[in-house]
């Protein structure tokens, strides 16, 4: 059979050689390719073999799940407990145990309104579209009551609950500002470029810490006493101007990324600023700016932390208070991972959905 | 023009707004039905969140007890977290109605900052924690000791004096937090961790071992702690300061939420008798409740009980009142009396 006689360029594709194909052949490509690389990899797997281990230890096979204060941890490892007992307080802070209900409402409902939003195949997307339009307002009065439902003071808005809040009214509300800004900047209109470049400057040129001390502390001595102008509402407002200037330079970089003959075309058609703008300019330089935006996003979402400085209890807030109760001191370590997992959890969805978007918009130009 | 008018309008009813607000802070939290107190963000035994999410510890109580004075219902406060940061301007703005939080009672705070503290519910001090293995028994062995220290605070200050004062020297290792501090001391990199004294003994408790460490009898600087309130509101500052006397003086005389029911009715003391309004009128000199003395006793306690719940031996704090006892007992508490 082998000797068979082939015309030329007729011989069947013979398989590549066993030591290239397979995992053997990928090991030895990239793990295993020189003896350097061999020994490094070797020193990498014990490496994490022996985090893994240890991690493991600690967290799961020594940890303690149940106890009610630190003496009942008793094997060694972790202490969950904590965690435990107090994950009502870490999610929903101090808002009352009856209503928490209204929380996960409020939670669900903003599930529903993001799908529509996030993605072009959700089913009767327009109806959903208009319930996300109207759903801020559904929220607002969901979490602070009103309307027949018990009210809630923002002061018992604590815990996770409390970085949605504020990382979801900072992204939502910044995004379309931002844009603004960024149009704003390159407008030929003086007196607007004036207020944008300044604003963004001077947002851009001040620690968001510096902006939230201001909005704490401040702001309460230009507003009569006794008008308790709501904390978590100047806290949002501070951070929304604050993630919407650097979201306008994001747009702005989109926007420059764009060649002047879109521009010059879209006028030749006869397009107006706004038109030309919506129709032509704003989806090409959107589409360059997702990585960026999502990463100040993400980065929004995280500062949000800061909020801790100035006694608004976030997660990371909780923690403290709950590390002064004698019962469970010392267990910062447990407190600190836990808010961590949480943490991680959405901005990694964050940084997936614009991986997502990216590949989705990509109709054109591949760079 | 209807702009204009519609900022004056707003200007004016800001005015009429800040005048009707110093009409007195104990009639605006009457007329709000609550107290809004500022407490830490989060210090052992003195300010913490129990499991159920409420506010605790030695200076919570201090609210509870107003709120007792004023309301004869330890509920009605509301709590603003506050950081070292924004407890002042928290209470200079009119964002809370007094502040309980570990605060120092300094020269400046009282006379620069406009605030007015109304005593001292702890008397604090800066010591030394260190490993008995050390061998020393005394802050001034510690020559060329390595020293766990918060940077920025005037606890840095103090201890460079002490090792001046006393000619010895010693390394620094700066740490930025309690809990900085705790992890730095327990993996040896430095000899002895300073700081308070209710902070180091907080902060041994969590310790596997805590008997292999001893803190030190040298207390090198003076940290009255007490609650405060704005200046220039003498009715409310009274209020508060006689609450806590009311605390001080009760332990004094013996009154305890287990008996002021049995002493309300009257007693052969008439320190009693005042302080619990079945003589005298001391509550309307005070402007309060006839039973403000007894709700303050019945529903917080007397001081001596506040500190065994929260700090004393049987916590796991497990402080000594030390300088904490009342006068009778060797310590400084020192309360006016009742008349």
């Amino acid at each position: 059979m082998t000797d068979a006689p082939y015309q030329v360029g007729q011989h069947p594709d013979l398989p590549p050689p066993p030591s290239t194909t397979g995992v053997i052949g990928w090991m030895r490509n990239n793990l295993f390719s020189s003896w350097a690389n061999a020994l490094l990899t070797i020193a990498s797997v014990l490496l994490i073999y022996g985090l893994a281990t240890s991690l493991y230890k600690w967290g799961f096979a020594n940890a303690d799940f149940q106890g009610a204060s630190r003496n009942d941890c008793t094997s060694g490892g972790a202490c969950w407990a904590l965690i435990n007992v107090r994950f009502g307080q870490f999610i929903y802070g101090f808002y009352p145990e009856s209503q928490r209900w209204r929380v996960n409402l409020t939670f669900i409902g903003f599930l529903v309104a993001l799908w529509p939003l996030l993605f072009t195949g959700a089913p009767a997307r327009k109806q959903l579209l208009w319930y996300a339009g109207v759903y801020p307002i559904l929220a607002f009065v969901l979490l602070l009551g009103g309307f027949g439902i018990e009210k809630v003071e923002t002061a018992k808005f604590g815990g996770f609950m409390l970085t949605l809040v504020i990382g979801v009214t900072g992204i939502a509300v910044s995004l379309p500002l931002g844009i603004m800004l960024a149009l704003g900047r390159r407008s030929d209109m003086i007196f607007i470029r004036a207020i944008c470049v300044g604003f963004i400057e001077f947002i851009r040129g001040v620690p968001l810490i510096t902006l939230l001390f201001v909005a704490s502390t401040l702001l309460s001595f230009f507003l009569p006493p006794g008008t308790s102008f709501d904390l978590l509402l100047r806290v949002l407002i501070m951070v929304t101007l604050f993630s919407s200037a650097y979201i306008a330079e994001v747009v702005r970089g989109g926007l420059q990324a764009i060649p002047v003959g879109q521009q010059e075309a879209a006028n030749s058609l006869g397009l107006g600023y706004w038109k030309t703008m919506y129709l032509i300019i704003l989806p090409q330089a959107l589409k360059i700016s997702i990585p960026g935006i999502v990463n100040s996003f993400i980065g929004l979402f995280k500062d949000t932390t800061l909020v801790a400085i100035i006694g608004l209890l976030d997660p990371l807030g909780i923690g403290r208070a709950a590390l002064a109760d004698t019962k469970w001191q010392g267990l910062a370590g447990e407190v600190y991972v836990f808010v961590a997992i949480l943490f991680f959890i959405f901005s990694f969805s964050m940084s997936r959905y614009s991986l997502y978007l990216e590949k989705k918009l990509h109709v054109g130009h591949e760079s | 023009m209807k702009k204009t008018i519609g900022i004056l309008a707003a200007v004016t009813s800001a005015t009429a707004l800040s005048l009707g607000a110093t009409a007195g802070t104990l009639d605006d939290v009457r007329a709000k039905g609550h107290i809004q107190c500022g407490v830490s963000t989060g210090v052992p035994g003195f300010g913490f969140t129990d499991d159920a999410g409420n506010w605790q510890g030695f200076d919570p109580s201090v609210c509870q007890a107003v709120a007792a004075a004023v309301f004869g219902d330890t509920s009605k406060v509301k709590y603003t977290p506050t950081t070292g940061k924004t407890r002042f301007e928290a209470l200079k703005s009119g964002e809370i109605d007094m502040l309980a939080r570990n605060t120092t009672w300094t020269f400046s705070r009282d006379v620069d900052l406009g605030l007015t503290f109304v005593g001292v519910n702890y008397y604090d001090g800066q010591g030394f924690i260190g490993r008995k293995s050390l061998g020393i028994s005394s802050a001034k062995e510690l020559d060329g000791a390595s020293v766990c220290i918060q940077t920025g605070t005037t606890t840095e200050l103090n201890l460079a004096d002490f090792f001046r004062i006393n000619g010895l020297s010693y390394e620094p290792v700066p740490i930025e937090t309690n809990e900085e501090a705790r992890t730095n001391y327990v993996a040896d990199r430095c000899d002895v961790y300073t700081t308070d004294a209710s902070g180091l003994a907080a902060t041994r408790s969590t310790f596997d071992d805590p008997d292999a460490h001893v803190v030190y009898p040298e207390i090198i600087s003076k940290e009255p702690l007490g609650p405060l309130v704005r200046q220039g509101d003498d009715q409310w500052a009274d209020v508060v300061r006689w609450t806590l006397n009311v605390m001080i003086n009760a332990e004094e005389y013996g009154v305890s939420s287990a008996n002021v029911d049995d002493l309300k009715g009257g007693s052969d003391n008439p320190e009693i008798n005042r302080m619990l309004g079945s003589e005298g009128n001391l509550n309307e000199m005070i402007g309060l409740d006839k039973d403000w003395a007894y709700n303050i006793i019945k529903q917080v306690g007397n001081y001596g009980e506040v500190f065994e719940r929260f700090l004393g031996a049987n916590t796991p704090i497990g402080l000594e009142r030390g300088l904490n006892a009342l006068y009778t007992d060797g310590g400084l508490l020192y309360a006016p009396p009742m008349r």
